[in-house]
C-alpha cells in the first residue's frame, strides 16, 4: 500500500527534459514533501501523479495498481491548488460539497455530514453560506482544505498551498495542515519551494533540482548528511558556507587559504570544498595582521545576529550566526575559524564526508 | 477642518457642467420623442411642443388602430428564440475552441473569424436564395434559422472562456466531471457576465433587424416591429405622428429593460475569490 514512482520522466519535446528518472516510494499515511527551486519540475511531478499531465516514460502505481493511463478521477485522490481553485459562484458549503455531488456515489445525507464535519475541522462552520470573494486568503485556503478533507480519497496532493499567504498565516496554516494530516491519516504529497515548510512538516523530503532527484530522506538526514552541495545549500538559513579547501597534512584542512580546521577523515582527492553551517563558524575581532576577513553587513534577528563577511582570499563571502550582544560593525576586521563539524564535497559537489557516506548511497 | 482646495472644486464644477451639457445633448432627442408621443398630432404638426394637452390617446390609438401588438409578439418570439439559440450554440462552440484539443483547431477558428469580416449585407442575396429554396419566406423560421449562431458570439465567449482559470478545469478533472458537466456547472456560471452580455447583444440585434425581415416577410403574421413601424408611416397619406411616436416609444421599452437588467450584472468583481 504505497505510491511508487518508477523511472518517471517527462519531456515536452525532444529538447526539453522536465524530469528524468525519478524514483520514489511514498508510504501510505506519510507526509511527503517535494521541494526544489522554481522550475525544477516539482509541480509537473505532482500533476503526473494526479493524472493531469501525461507521463513520457516510467510508471506510477498507487496501491499496486499502475495508474499511468488512468483518468484523474479514478486515481482516488484530491488536490489542493496554489490558487485554491474555488468556484466563485458557489457558497463555501457548496464548494466543499461539489466533488461529492459530482461523484454521485454518496447519498445526500452522507454528503451533508461529510461537508459539515469537514467545515468544522477547518473551523469554517460560521461562514458556510458565504461566497469565496467574501473570505480572506486564509479562509479561502481553509475551504480548499475542507474540500480535500470531505473527500474520501486517502491521497491528497498539495501544490504550494501556502505561497499566497502572508508569513504569519503561513506558519499557522502549516500547523493546521500538519495536524489534519495526522488526524485523518492522509497520504499527503506536498510540493513547495520553501525549505522551511519541507523541514517542519515532512516525514520524508524529496529534493529536486535540474530535473533530477538529488536526495530523498528524512528532514534530519537531509540537513545533517546532504547528498551534495546543492542539497546542503538549499536547506538552512542562511545557507551553508562553501569554501574551497586543500588538505595540508593528515587531518588538517586549509579552507580558502584563510584558516585551518581539523577533520577526522582522510581526503583522497586534491580539490575539494568544505561546507560549514553559519552556526559552526566562529568569529572574533582581530587586528589587521591576524584578521582573515572583514565584515560587510550585519542582520539583527533578535536573539542572534547574522554577520556577512568577505574573506581575505578568493572574494569568498561567508555568513555566520553570532550572539546578538556581539558588537560587530561593517568594515571591522575579524578572524574567522570553524568548529570541526564540517561537510566535505568533492569537485563535483558530491558529499564525501565519511560518516554520511552511507546516507548518500541510500 | 479640511483644507478647502479651490482649484480642485472648480475643476470638479467644470467637469460636471461639461458632463451635464453632453448628457442634455445626447438625451434631448430621446426625451423630446417621448414627450411628443403624449401630444396630439395636430400640436406636433404645428410645432407646438409646449402644448399642455397631454394624453395617452396616441398609445391607445397605436394598440387599437394598428397591428403593433402582433408585431411586438412576432419580434419578441423571434428575438427570444434567437437569443437562446445563440447563447447555447455560441457557448458550446466557444467551449470546444477553448477546452477541447483537436486537430486544426486554430484553422477552424480562423475560418470562424473570416466569416465575421464579411458584412451581412454582402451575403444577403445568396441567403435570400437559400431561404427561398427552402420555402421559409414569410415565416418566423426565416428570421430565426440564419441567426441561430454567430461567429461574433463564439469569438466573444471564447475570449471570455479563456479567462477561466485552468485550475478549475483541473479540479473538475480530479472530481471526475465530464465535459458537459464542466461546461454546465462551471464554465457557464463562471462566465455569467459574458453570457449576459452576449444575450443582451443578440436580443437587441434581433430586435432591431430591419433589412432582412423587410426582404423576407410580407404579411402581418410574421412582420417584425421595426418594419411595422415603417409600415405605419407610409400607409397613410397624412402621417399620424403622435401615434407613430407612441409606437416608437413602445418599441424602445424592451431595449431599455434589457439594458437595465444587463447593467446590473456588468459589475466587476463577480468572479473574485476563485483563485488567489
Amino acid at each position: 500500500m504505497a505510491t511508487v514512482l518508477t523511472n518517471i520522466s517527462k519531456q515536452y519535446d525532444s529538447e526539453k527534459t522536465v524530469l528524468s528518472d525519478v524514483n520514489a516510494e511514498i508510504q501510505t499515511g506519510e507526509f511527503f514533501v517535494i521541494v526544489g527551486p522554481s522550475g525544477c519540475g516539482k509541480s509537473t511531478l505532482l500533476r503526473m501523479i494526479a493524472g493531469l499531465t501525461s507521463i513520457t516514460d516510467g510508471e506510477i502505481s498507487i496501491n499496486d495498481k499502475v495508474v499511468n493511463d488512468m483518468a484523474p478521477k479514478d486515481r482516488n485522490l484530491t488536490m489542493v491548488f496554489q490558487s485554491y481553485a474555488l468556484f466563485p459562484f458557489l457558497s463555501v458549503w457548496d464548494n466543499v460539497a461539489f466533488g461529492l455531488k459530482a461523484r454521485k456515489n454518496t447519498s445526500q445525507a452522507d454528503i451533508e455530514t461529510r461537508v459539515n464535519d469537514a467545515l468544522k475541522m477547518v473551523s469554517l462552520e460560521d461562514l458556510k453560506d458565504r461566497k469565496p470573494r467574501e473570505l480572506s486568503g486564509g479562509q479561502r485556503q481553509r475551504v480548499a482544505l475542507a474540500r480535500a478533507v470531505a473527500s474520501d480519497a486517502k491521497i491528497c496532493l498539495m501544490d504550494e498551498p501556502l505561497s499566497n499567504l502572508d508569513a504569519q498565516l503561513r506558519i499557522k496554516m502549516r500547523q493546521e495542515i500538519y495536524a489534519l494530516q495526522r488526524k485523518l491519516g492522509l497520504t499527503l504529497i506536498y510540493v513547495t519551494h520553501d525549505q522551511v515548510e519541507a523541514m517542519t512538516m515532512a516525514d520524508h523530503i524529496m529534493v529536486l533540482h535540474d530535473s533530477k532527484v538529488q536526495q530523498i530522506g528524512t528532514p534530519a538526514e537531509i540537513y545533517k548528511s546532504p547528498a551534495n552541495e546543492f542539497v546542503a545549500s538549499f536547506f538552512g538559513v542562511p545557507p551553508i558556507n562553501i569554501l574551497p579547501a586543500i588538505s595540508t597534512e593528515e587531518g588538517i584542512v586549509n579552507a580558502n587559504d584563510d584558516f585551518t580546521l581539523k577533520i577526522n577523515q582522510q581526503v583522497s582527492v586534491e580539490n575539494f570544498q568544505v561546507g560549514i553551517r553559519p552556526n559552526e563558524l566562529l568569529i572574533e575581532e582581530a587586528d589587521e595582521l591576524t584578521a582573515n576577513a572583514s565584515v560587510k553587513t550585519i542582520e539583527f534577528l533578535g536573539d542572534e545576529k547574522i554577520v556577512y563577511a568577505k574573506m581575505a582570499h578568493n572574494d569568498v563571502e561567508i555568513a555566520a550566526i553570532v550572539d546578538s550582544n556581539s558588537q560587530f560593525k561593517p568594515y571591522d576586521n575579524i578572524k574567522v575559524s570553524a568548529k570541526n563539524n564540517v561537510l566535505i564535497f568533492n569537485s563535483d559537489g558530491v558529499n564525501i564526508t565519511k560518516n554520511s557516506e552511507d546516507m548518500v548511497n541510500a | 477642518m479640511a483644507e478647502f482646495d479651490e482649484r480642485a472644486v472648480l475643476k470638479k464644477v467644470f467637469s460636471y457642467i461639461l458632463l451635464i451639457l453632453l448628457a442634455i445633448i445626447i438625451l434631448a432627442p430621446f426625451f423630446i420623442g417621448i414627450w411628443t408621443s403624449f401630444l396630439p398630432t395636430m400640436d406636433i404638426a404645428k410645432g407646438n411642443f409646449f402644448s399642455t394637452k397631454i394624453s395617452l390617446d396616441n398609445y391607445v390609438a397605436a394598440f387599437t388602430k394598428t397591428p403593433i401588438l402582433r408585431y411586438l409578439v412576432n419580434t419578441l418570439v423571434i428575438s427570444t428564440i434567437t437569443m437562446i439559440a445563440q447563447l447555447i450554440f455560441c457557448s458550446m462552440s466557444a467551449y470546444a475552441f477553448v477546452f477541447l484539443k483537436f486537430r486544426f483547431r486554430k484553422t477552424i477558428f480562423t475560418l470562424f473569424l473570416i466569416t465575421m469580416m464579411l458584412p451581412f449585407e454582402a451575403e444577403i442575396i445568396p441567403n435570400f436564395a437559400t431561404v427561398k429554396q427552402m420555402g421559409l419566406l414569410d415565416n418566423y423560421a426565416v428570421m430565426i434559422i440564419p441567426f441561430l449562431t454567430s461567429a461574433f458570439g463564439t469569438f466573444m465567449l471564447r475570449q471570455a472562456f479563456m479567462q477561466t482559470p485552468s485550475e478549475l478545469k483541473e479540479a473538475s478533472d480530479i472530481e471526475g466531471l465530464n465535459h458537459f458537466q464542466f461546461y454546465w456547472n462551471i464554465v457557464l456560471p463562471y462566465n455569467k457576465i459574458g453570457m449576459i452580455t452576449l444575450g443582451a447583444y443578440s436580443f437587441l440585434g434581433s430586435w432591431n433587424q430591419y433589412l432582412w425581415p423587410m426582404l423576407t416577410t410580407f404579411s402581418n403574421n410574421s412582420r417584425v416591429i421595426q418594419n411595422g413601424l415603417k409600415q405605419l408611416q407610409s400607409e397613410e397619406t397624412f402621417n399620424d405622428w403622435g401615434m407613430i411616436q407612441a409606437s416608437a416609444a413602445i418599441i424602445v421599452i424592451p431595449t431599455i429593460i434589457v439594458l437595465f437588467i444587463g447593467q446590473h450584472y456588468f459589475k466587476s468583481g463577480m468572479n473574485e475569490g476563485a483563485v488567489k
